[in-house]
C-alpha cells in the first residue's frame, strides 16, 4: 500500500482512479447519471455542482457506503469492488464526509484511534504521538483529551481532516471540507494540499467556493443533476484568467444562467448587493442586548461576557469573529435554547427573559442555526413537517388540535418552489436531500410567516453560488423593508461585508467593538479581531 | 430495638446481599456491555431464565456445578442469538423483540420444568464455599463477606473484566462507538453489525450465568418464573450505571441488601408481612430511580437500528 510515497509507480500523473459509469438511483431521483471520471496522481481534482448535484453520492459510492446501481471503478487500472468502507479504506480511499461523523463525547484521540487499533489494547501512547507529527505538519493546535463535542464546528473539521489523513489515504476525499472554516484555516488547508500532492496524493475536493476551487484545484469537473457536465482540464485552468474560469464553470453548473449570474458569483464586487456604505438612518431598536451573561456548559469555551447590542428595524447587524468565539452560545441565548446567566434580552420593548423558545418565535424571533442536521430539522420526518415543526399545534397548521395537512402542504409547496429546494416530493423525509437542500428548507422556515428578526448562523454554509446569492438577496429584502432586523453571524468576512450595515466583532466571548460598514470597515474589523487575540 | 442490630444480623444481611446481589451483577454487566453497543436487550430476565433451568438441570444431571454454569452460558448465548438474528441483523424492534424472548422463555421453561419434573422440585447439593485466607477472619464481615463460592470471586473479577474491556480495548473503544455514532464506527471501516453481535453474545453469556447462578447457588431448584422480576431490575442497574461495571457493582449490592433484609428481619426474630418485604426491592427501584435518574445517561444511537446509508 506504501506505493503511493514510491516514486515507482508510473508516471506522475498517472490514472489511480477511474469511475465509469456511476449510476445510482434513490426513490424519485437519479442521483448519479452514468458518470465517467478520472483522478490522476498528485492533482487536487475539484468537484463542483449545484446543491442535489450528486456531488456527495458519487463520493459515498467510492467511499463504500452505497453500492452503485450500474458502472465500475478502476483503482491504478485495476476493476475493484467496494462494497462497504473497510474496502474503500483498504484500497487507500479516505473521506471526510460533509456532514460530521465523530463522535460528540468521545475525546479527540477516541476518535482519530477508531478503526485503527490493532490488537486488543488501546495504544493511546502511539496515537498521541501520531496526532502530533500531524498536527506540526498541518500547523493546527488541537487538545487531543478535548471532548469533540465541545469543539468549535471549525475545530471538528480540522479533526475530520486529521483522521482521514491519519488513515494513510492515497486518495482523499474532502466534501466540503472548508465549509466552517475560517480563511486562515483554509490558507492552512491549501497548504496542506500541496504537500500532499507532491507526495503523489491524489485529492477530490467539494467545493461551493469557486475561488478556492481555482486556487487549489488542477483541474475542475462539474456535475449537474447527476450527470457529469464536463471536465476543466490542466491548461485550460493554467491559461485562463480568473473571470474566464468564473464563466466556464458558472456556464456547466447552470447552462444558459451565466448571464444573470455573472453580477451574484462570488468574484465580482460584492459590496453593490450589501450594506457597504449605506446612509446611517437606522430604524428604532427592534432587538436589545443588555450586558447578556451567557454560562458556557462542561469544558465550554466561547462563553458570553456581558455583551450590550442593538439591532435596529432595517438592520443587518454582522456577528464577526473565529467560530468558537461564543457566537453560538450568544445566539441560543437569545432565541432561548440556553438560559440567561445575567443581563437582559428585549424585543420591541419587552423582556424575552420570562419567555420559552415557542413564545419568542411567535413574537417573530427567528433562528437559522448552524447545525443541521442536530437541531435544523428531524432527518425522518416530512419536508413538509420540518418546514412547520416550529408551529407544532398552532393555527393555521393546526385547529383545535387537529392537524390540517392540506394547510401544511400548501405552504411546504410554495416554499420548496419559492427556494427551489430539490426534493422528489414534500413527503420525502428531509434527511435524505443533499446537505444544501436541507439548508433551504432550514431556511425558508425561518423566513416564512412574519420573520421580526432573524438570527442567522452562517446562514449560506454549504449552499450553492446561486442558492447563496438568492439567500442573501433575502437576508437584505427582509430588513430593508424596514420593519425587521437581523443578526448574522458569520466566519465569512466578505458575507459580513456584503449584507451588514454595522460589524461587532467578538473574540472569547466579549465584545472588541462596533464597526460601520464601509471604506475601510475590513481594515477595522481585521484589527479588532486581532486585538482580541492578543488581548489579556 | 437494638437488640435486632447484632452481629449475627449483619452477616445474615452481608452473605445475604451477596446470595442475591450476583444474578443481578451478571445481568447487569451483561446489559451495560449491550446497552454500551447500542443494544437495549429487555428480554434479559427470559435469558436468566433459560440460564436457570439449563443450569439446574444440568447440574441436577452431571453432578456437576461447574458443567451447570457452563451450560448456562450456553442457554443464554442462544437467547441472545435472537437478539442478534431479528435486531442486529433484520434491524427490528428491540423493545418488541425483546418482550417476545421475555415471554417465550418463560413459557418454554414452565414447559419444559412440567414435562420433565412434573410437580416434583429436586434440591441441588448446596455450593461449598472457599474461604479467603486471612480476610475471612476478620470478626463479624469476615466469615460471611470472605467465606463464598469461587463463582463470587469470579463474578467480581468480571466487573473489572468488563471495565478493562470497555476502557480500555479496541474492542471497548468499538462497542461504545456503536451505541453512540454507529455511522462514525461505519466510516472508520469497522463493521457495527459484528461489534453489536459480539456485545449481544456477552450479554446473553453473563444474564446466562446470572441464571445458573440463581438457580444453583442461590436457591439450589428451579421454579418457573424464579426470575421474579431480576431481569428488569438489572436493566435499571445498568442505566443508573453509566457504562461504568463499578457502579453496577455497588447498584447490584445495594439491591441485594434490599431482597435479603427480609431474610435477615425474619433470622432477627421481627415478623414483618411478606407482602411489605417483597415489596422491598421495587421500593428501592424506584427510590434510587427518584435520586439517581437525572444521572442516568443512555448512549445516542440506543435501540436504533444501524442501515448504512440511510439517511
Ligand atoms: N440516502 C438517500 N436517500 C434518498 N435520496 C438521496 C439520498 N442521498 C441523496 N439523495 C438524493 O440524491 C440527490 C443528490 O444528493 P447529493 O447529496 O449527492 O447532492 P450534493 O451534490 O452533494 O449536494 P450538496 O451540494 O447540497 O451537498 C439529491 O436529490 C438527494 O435528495
Ligand atoms: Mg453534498
Amino acid at each position: 500500500m506504501g506505493s503511493a510515497f514510491s516514486s515507482g509507480s508510473g508516471s506522475p500523473d498517472a490514472v489511480v482512479l477511474e469511475l465509469r459509469g456511476i449510476t445510482k438511483v434513490f426513490p424519485g431521483v437519479r442521483a448519479n447519471d452514468h458518470v465517467d471520471l478520472l483522478v490522476r496522481r498528485g492533482e487536487v481534482h475539484c468537484l463542483l455542482g449545484e446543491n442535489g448535484a450528486g456531488k456527495s453520492t458519487l463520493m459515498n459510492v467510492l467511499a463504500g457506503i452505497y453500492m452503485p446501481d450500474e458502472g465500475s471503478i478502476r483503482i491504478d487500472g485495476r476493476e475493484v469492488s467496494i462494497s462497504c468502507p473497510r474496502d474503500a479504506i483498504d484500497l487507500g480511499v479516505g473521506m471526510v464526509h460533509q456532514h460530521s461523523s465523530l463522535i460528540p463525547d468521545f475525546t479527540v484521540l477516541e476518535n482519530l484511534m477508531l478503526g485503527r487499533g490493532e490488537g486488543w489494547r488501546l495504544s493511546t501512547g502511539r496515537a498521541q504521538d501520531g496526532l502530533k507529527r500531524l498536527t506540526t505538519t498541518l500547523g493546527v493546535a488541537v487538545d487531543p483529551g478535548a471532548e469533540t463535542g465541545q469543539l468549535s464546528l471549525g475545530q471538528q473539521q480540522q479533526v475530520e481532516i486529521i483522521k482521514a489523513l491519519w488513515q494513510g489515504s492515497r486518495i482523499l476525499i474532502l466534501d466540503e471540507p472548508t465549509s466552517m472554516l475560517t480563511p486562515k484555516g483554509i490558507e492552512d488547508l491549501e497548504r496542506v494540499l500541496r504537500q500532499l500532492k507532491q507526495q503523489g496524493l491524489a485529492v477530490i475536493f467539494i467545493t461551493h467556493k469557486l475561488r478556492e476551487a481555482f486556487a487549489i484545484g488542477d483541474r475542475v469537473s462539474v456535475l449537474r443533476q447527476g450527470r457529469l457536465q464536463g471536465t476543466i482540464d490542466r491548461e485550460t485552468m493554467k491559461a485562463a484568467s480568473a473571470t474566464e474560469m468564473q464563466r466556464l464553470v458558472v456556464e456547466l453548473m447552470f447552462p444558459g444562467e451565466a448571464e444573470t449570474l455573472a453580477h451574484v458569483a462570488e468574484l465580482s464586487d460584492l459590496s453593490e448587493l450589501g450594506g457597504g456604505g449605506r446612509a446611517a438612518t437606522a430604524g428604532e431598536p427592534l432587538l436589545e442586548l443588555h450586558e447578556v451573561v451567557v454560562a458556557g456548559q462542561r469544558g465550554e469555551i466561547g462563553i458570553v461576557e456581558a455583551i450590550s447590542l442593538t439591532i435596529h428595524a432595517g438592520e443587518v447587524l454582522g456577528v464577526a469573529g473565529v467560530d468558537g468565539n461564543g457566537q453560538r452560545p450568544l445566539a441560543e441565548a437569545i432565541v432561548g435554547q440556553r438560559p440567561l446567566a445575567g443581563g437582559d434580552v428585549r424585543l420591541a420593548g419587552t423582556s424575552l427573559r420570562r419567555l420559552g423558545i415557542g413564545a419568542r418565535q411567535r413574537r417573530g424571533l427567528r433562528y437559522v442555526t448552524d447545525d443541521r442536521l442536530g437541531e435544523g430539522i428531524v432527518g425522518s420526518m416530512s419536508v413538509a413537517l420540518n418546514l412547520v415543526s416550529k408551529r407544532i399545534g398552532t393555527a393555521p397548521f393546526w385547529v383545535h388540535g387537529r392537524t390540517r395537512p392540506e394547510v401544511i402542504a400548501a405552504h411546504a409547496e410554495e416554499l420548496v418552489r419559492e427556494y427551489s429546494v430539490a426534493t422528489p416530493s414534500i413527503h420525502t423525509p428531509a434527511g435524505s436531500l443533499s446537505g444544501g437542500n436541507i439548508q433551504k428548507v432550514i431556511v425558508a422556515r425561518e423566513l416564512s410567516l412574519d420573520p421580526k428578526v432573524v438570527v442567522f448562523n452562517k446562514p449560506t454554509y454549504g449552499l450553492d453560488v446561486k442558492t447563496t446569492a438568492a439567500v442573501r438577496a433575502r437576508i437584505r429584502g427582509l430588513v430593508d423593508g424596514g420593519a425587521a432586523g437581523a443578526l448574522l453571524i458569520s466566519t465569512d468576512l466578505e458575507e459580513l461585508l456584503a449584507l451588514s450595515d454595522r460589524v461587532a466583532v467578538l473574540s472569547r466571548g466579549r465584545l472588541m467593538g462596533i464597526v460601520r460598514n464601509g471604506p475601510g470597515a475590513e481594515q477595522e474589523i481585521g484589527a479588532l479581531m486581532i486585538g482580541g487575540e492578543h488581548g489579556e | 430495638m437494638d437488640s435486632i442490630f447484632t452481629a449475627d444480623f449483619f452477616a445474615a444481611v452481608l452473605s445475604g446481599a451477596i446470595l442475591a446481589g450476583m444474578p443481578l451483577l451478571l445481568a447487569a454487566l451483561g446489559e451495560t456491555i449491550s446497552e454500551q453497543a447500542g443494544l437495549l436487550d429487555i428480554g434479559l430476565e427470559g435469558t436468566m431464565l433459560l440460564g436457570a433451568y439449563a443450569g439446574f438441570v444440568v447440574t441436577n444431571w452431571t453432578g456437576s456445578y461447574w458443567v451447570g454454569f457452563l451450560a448456562a452460558i450456553a442457554a443464554g448465548i442462544a437467547v441472545s442469538l435472537l437478539m442478534v438474528v431479528f435486531c442486529v441483523r433484520m434491524g427490528r424492534d428491540q423493545i418488541v423483540v425483546g418482550i417476545a424472548i421475555l415471554l417465550s422463555m418463560e413459557g418454554l421453561t414452565s414447559l419444559l420444568h412440567a414435562a420433565q419434573f412434573g410437580q416434583s422440585y429436586p434440591r441441588l447439593d448446596a455450593v461449598p464455599a472457599v474461604p479467603i485466607p486471612g480476610l475471612s477472619e476478620i470478626p463479624v464481615v469476615g466469615p460471611s463477606l470472605f467465606t463464598q463460592p469461587l463463582i463470587v470471586y469470579i463474578g467480581v473479577a468480571l466487573v473489572f473484566v468488563v471495565a478493562g474491556l470497555l476502557s480500555r480495548t479496541n474492542l471497548g473503544l468499538d462497542i461504545r462507538a456503536a451505541g453512540r455514532t454507529p455511522v462514525a464506527l461505519d466510516n472508520a471501516g469497522v463493521d457495527v453489525m459484528k461489534i453489536r453481535t459480539v456485545a449481544a453474545l456477552c450479554t446473553g453469556a453473563l444474564a446466562g450465568l446470572g441464571g445458573g447462578y440463581l438457580a444453583i447457588v442461590t436457591a439450589g431448584i428451579f421454579v418457573p418464573f424464579m426470575t421474579g422480576g431480576l431481569g428488569f431490575i438489572a436493566i435499571v442497574i445498568a442505566m443508573l450505571g453509566r457504562g461504568r461495571p463499578v457502579w453496577v457493582l455497588i447498584g447490584s449490592l445495594l439491591f441485594g441488601v434490599a431482597l435479603s433484609v427480609a431474610t435477615a428481619l425474619q433470622l432477627a426474630g421481627i415478623n414483618v408481612p411478606t407482602d411489605v418485604v417483597q415489596m422491598l426491592p421495587f421500593v428501592t427501584v424506584i427510590v434510587a430511580l427518584a435520586l439517581f435518574a437525572r444521572q442516568s445517561y443512555l448512549p445516542a444511537a440506543l435501540a436504533q437500528p444501524f442501515v448504512r446509508g440511510r439517511r
